[in-house]
């Protein structure tokens, strides 16, 4: 049997690396950019009747997120607090990656958004915003007579 | 090895594929204080292991994302984080107290008693 120098967990791993660089290079640019490694990350999708939009935002107030929507530009802005140790403490700090500070990230949405029926929900720390479409841009099926 | 195992190994490790959560960590003279934050992971999702050495955290993302919804963007591309951290000997693993709030795990992992900082008094002869 013919037989690699390296196993075969070797290669699958390389290629899942791959495939993940790939993934984070490949996404379709828009002019207002949605950058990876923003805060809070986001996740957008759609469905026939709804433009669904997650944002990760641990450990936020969701009181003082502030969600507005101008011109089909959904605009998310808010400040994250996170408890660093007071300097009486005498704390080393080991680890520091986590986002602290003011926080903004811009989305464009499609022109068929209701803007005025917006539904958002803070829940595990992602703030859900869900967007209806207008029924005008809803497939109609078309009855033949 | 097989070709059937070898499929398999390259299944599971797609499986296991993981986010790694970014985390703080503090250290005081008390213990050490660590928050991760885990958007999107239900309190029932969260996992975490304390053995001999090594702090585990596991967290399985739950979103109940609409049925007939198509991703269009995605920066959470993984429904899962993992991270695993070394702890050394004079960590109280008896001790390790976790809070979870709004996707922020809350960890505090006291120093045993004797590993504690004593002063030690300087006697004047």
């Amino acid at each position: 049997m013919y037989r690699t120098l390296f196993s075969r967990d070797l290669f699958s791993e390389l290629e899942r690396l791959q495939r993940e660089m790939q993934q984070s290079i490949d996404f379709s640019p828009s002019i207002r950019g949605l950058p990876r490694g923003g805060f809070p990350a986001m996740n957008i999708g759609h469905t026939p009747k709804s433009v669904e939009i997650y944002a990760f935002a641990p450990g936020v107030d969701p009181a003082t997120i502030d969600v507005q929507i101008e011109k089909s530009v959904l605009t998310i802005a808010g400040e994250r607090k996170v408890d660093l140790p007071a300097k009486e403490d005498k704390a080393t700090i080991h680890i520091d990656e986590r986002f602290a500070g003011r926080f903004r990230r811009v989305v464009t949405l499609p022109d068929d958004v209701d803007a005025n029926a917006v539904a958002a929900q803070y829940r595990d720390g992602v703030l859900h915003i869900s967007i209806p479409r207008r029924e005008a841009a809803q497939a109609r099926r078309i009855k033949i007579q | 090895m097989s070709e059937k195992t070898a499929v398999r190994k390259e299944q599971e490790i797609d499986d296991k594929a993981t986010l790694m959560p970014p985390v703080d960590v503090f250290e005081d003279a008390a213990g050490i204080t660590l928050y991760a934050d885990l958007p999107g992971v239900p309190k029932e999702g969260l996992n975490l292991q304390v053995d001999v050495d090594t702090l585990t955290i596991e967290g399985e993302i739950s979103l109940n994302l609409p049925a007939e919804m198509e991703a269009s963007h995605r920066e959470i591309g993984l429904p899962r984080y993992r991270r695993v951290f070394t702890l050394s000997r004079e960590l109280d693993r008896e001790k390790v107290a976790a809070e979870f709030n709004q996707g922020v795990l809350k960890l505090r992992i006291p120093k045993a008693e004797h590993a504690q900082p004593r002063k030690i008094e300087v006697k004047v002869v």
